[in-house]
């Protein structure tokens, strides 16, 4: 029967390797939403002094090609180097599995930056992030740009969300414009800190709802 | 990867009766002549008496005259003629206001955005969580510039059915023309054109076990309708080209297989997968309204996985379904039908429909849920989303 994807791909889709999640990892991510249609969650351990990937887990809410990606991606990460997993490319993921049609290259790319984001997460955890510049209102900006407003399935700035930042002392501030009993204000509250706490010269988020 | 195959996609395409094959052999083998007029040669003259026969046939199932069903190509083609037809007449006559549903199919509601580029003005109907239009905005939208409504009978996704009749009787109270999409309904729920006071109604053949390419427009007598395939005098002068006389007997014969007691069976595989899943497989939703859908559509959205995972694994166990998930589509957007009735991407994403025909059956839809359960744990247990407690 003819399957819209190849065989390798539908191998990892069946059987997706490294599925599930690490507790207390030493990185973590998660990109994409439901919203968006994809989402893809990256768990990763790593050993401090030779800066080895020692175990990595992903989930994913999302078709074949974004399941595949992320199992593949998990087995091309696992072993290397943060410094070699950073430089995973889609194209390589997608080698790996013999080639993904072109039209969902948007639903697999989701995978390898979550692997990046994970990375970055541990980086700036343990002080590793290359470049220092303080946080500012447009770094802040740039990162609620990847939390999702569940209502619109756009992001949180695009729906203008975000009332008010305040950046003082190292502590973060944000007001949101949704009324604190919101269906979805901890959802967004708990993604919102999840994007800002890891900033380098940052020691506080506080998520505000004035809506 | 099993041998048998469950089709359970009848709602885009359905399997072709073989009694519909053997009544439309003769039509391409012996009686293959163009239908003369009644002046032509025998065998134009006895084509031309197997067309009208039909014609007479699938008229009689909604109520109307022969010479008011006009043979198109199908669903699609008799939505544009409707759409179009009466724009291209009473435009600039009348007014260049229309007005839809935003849950209709494609042909209608491509047909009202390539209007809309014309220079019309097009309302689209919200609808609630069912699905249904809200009676109160149709009435306050109608204006004296107004020249069609078209409110399909019942959903092509969610199987929600429309209250034709009322919404006909407004139609005609204000003077203006009522289309209605027919093509999930015909045969399977009555219609009767003038208790409904249908003035244009689209069908086709391709879901009720007909040849696919043949379809039909009920054209109320007197209904302006501009002609969009120039060509003869064919159909009323409502469409030119050779008729399709082969479509038009297979439909005919179609249409007349179609028993009371098969879509009570049909409507009792769907109350039964509804039933076995609600009961099997937690957190699910049922989409569409519970009571007031066809018989044969059953949707229902499995909430923290997408739509496409699950069609791909069905797949490998000869299963075909299909889903809202914008994975899916073409367009790689999410169904505007389940975004109309929620707004929500998540319920669109993992959305499900099970469509029903003939060649169904109840043991089958044990087989479904069955894997189904499995799936659905398999896809959920590598899900990241209903984790973190709640959502």
């Amino acid at each position: 029967m003819p399957f819209p994807y190849n065989e390798i791909v539908l191998e990892h889709f069946k059987n997706p390797r490294n599925v599930g999640s690490i507790e207390n990892p030493d990185g973590k991510a998660t990109e994409g939403s439901p919203a968006c249609g994809d989402m893809v969650s990256v768990y990763i351990n790593v050993e401090p002094e030779t800066k080895i990937i020692t175990d990595i887990k992903f989930e994913s809410y999302g078709c074949a090609s974004n399941i595949a990606t992320g199992s593949i991606i998990t087995e091309l990460a696992k072993g290397k180097t943060l410094e070699e997993a950073k430089h995973i490319t889609w194209k390589e993921a997608s080698e790996a599995l013999g080639g993904l049609p072109p039209i969902k290259a948007h639903c697999s790319v989701l995978a390898v930056e979550g692997l990046r984001s994970a990375i970055q997460n541990y980086e700036e955890k343990h002080g590793l992030e290359i470049n220092r510049e303080p946080t500012t209102e447009e770094v802040v900006r740039k990162r609620l740009k990847r939390v999702m407003n569940p209502m619109k399935g756009l992001d949180m700035i695009a729906t203008n969300l975000v009332k008010e930042i305040e950046i003082k002392d190292g502590s973060i501030r944000i007001v949101i414009d949704l009324p604190e009993s919101h269906q979805f204000a901890s959802t967004i509250r708990e993604e919102s800190k999840e994007r800002l706490e890891t900033l380098w010269d940052i020691k506080d988020v506080k998520i505000e709802f004035a809506g | 990867m099993g041998e048998k195959v469950i089709y359970l996609d009848n709602a885009a395409a359905t399997k072709l009766d073989e009694a519909v094959f053997e009544e439309m052999k003769s039509c391409f083998f012996e009686k293959y002549a163009v239908a003369t007029s009644e002046f032509g040669y025998s065998q134009g003259i006895e084509a031309r008496e197997i067309l009208l026969k039909a014609r007479t046939d699938l008229a009689a199932c909604l109520g109307a005259d022969p010479e008011e069903m006009v043979f198109t190509s199908g669903n699609a083609e008799s939505g544009n003629l409707a759409l179009k037809g009466v724009a291209g007449a009473l435009g600039e006559k009348k007014g260049k206001h229309i007005i839809v549903s935003k849950i209709e199919d494609f042909p209608v509601l491509h047909s009202a955005k390539t209007l809309e580029k014309q220079g019309f003005k097009v309302d689209y109907l919200d609808v609630d969580e069912f699905g249904f239009i809200d009676m109160g905005q149709l009435e306050k939208r109608i204006g004296a510039d107004t020249i069609l409504v078209s409110v399909q009978h019942a959903n092509q996704e969610i199987g929600t059915v429309q209250d034709i009749e009322k919404i006909g009787k407004l139609c005609r109270e204000r003077d203006v023309l009522f289309h209605t999409d027919a093509t999930h309904t015909f045969t399977r729920i009555p219609i009767d054109v003038n208790r409904v006071n249908a003035d244009l109604v689209t069908i086709s053949a391709h879901t009720i076990h007909g040849p696919k390419g043949i379809g039909g427009l009920y054209v109320r007598k007197g209904t302006p309708l501009m002609k969009l395939m120039d060509g003869g005098f064919q159909e009323f002068d409502h469409r030119g080209g050779i008729e399709n006389i082969p479509g038009a007997v297979g439909f005919a014969k179609a249409a007349r297989l179609v028993t009371p007691e098969e879509n009570l069976y049909l409507q009792a595989m769907q109350k039964r997968i509804t039933e076995l899943v609600f009961e099997r497989i937690p957190l699910v939703t049922l989409n569409g309204h519970p009571e007031k859908r066809i018989p044969q559509n059953a949707n229902i959205t499995f909430h923290h996985v997408e739509g496409e995972s699950i069609t791909l694994h069905l797949d490998m166990y000869g299963i075909a379904v299909s889903t809202g998930s914008a994975c899916f589509s073409r367009s790689l957007e999410a169904s505007h039908v389940m975004m109309a009735i929620g707004g929500d991407h998540e319920r669109a994403h993992g959305s499900i429909r099970f469509s029903f025909g003939r060649f169904n059956s109840m043991e089958e839809v044990g087989f479904v849920v069955e894997k189904l359960e499995k799936i659905i744990e398999n896809l959920r247990r590598i899900s990241p989303l209903g984790k973190r407690g709640g959502n």
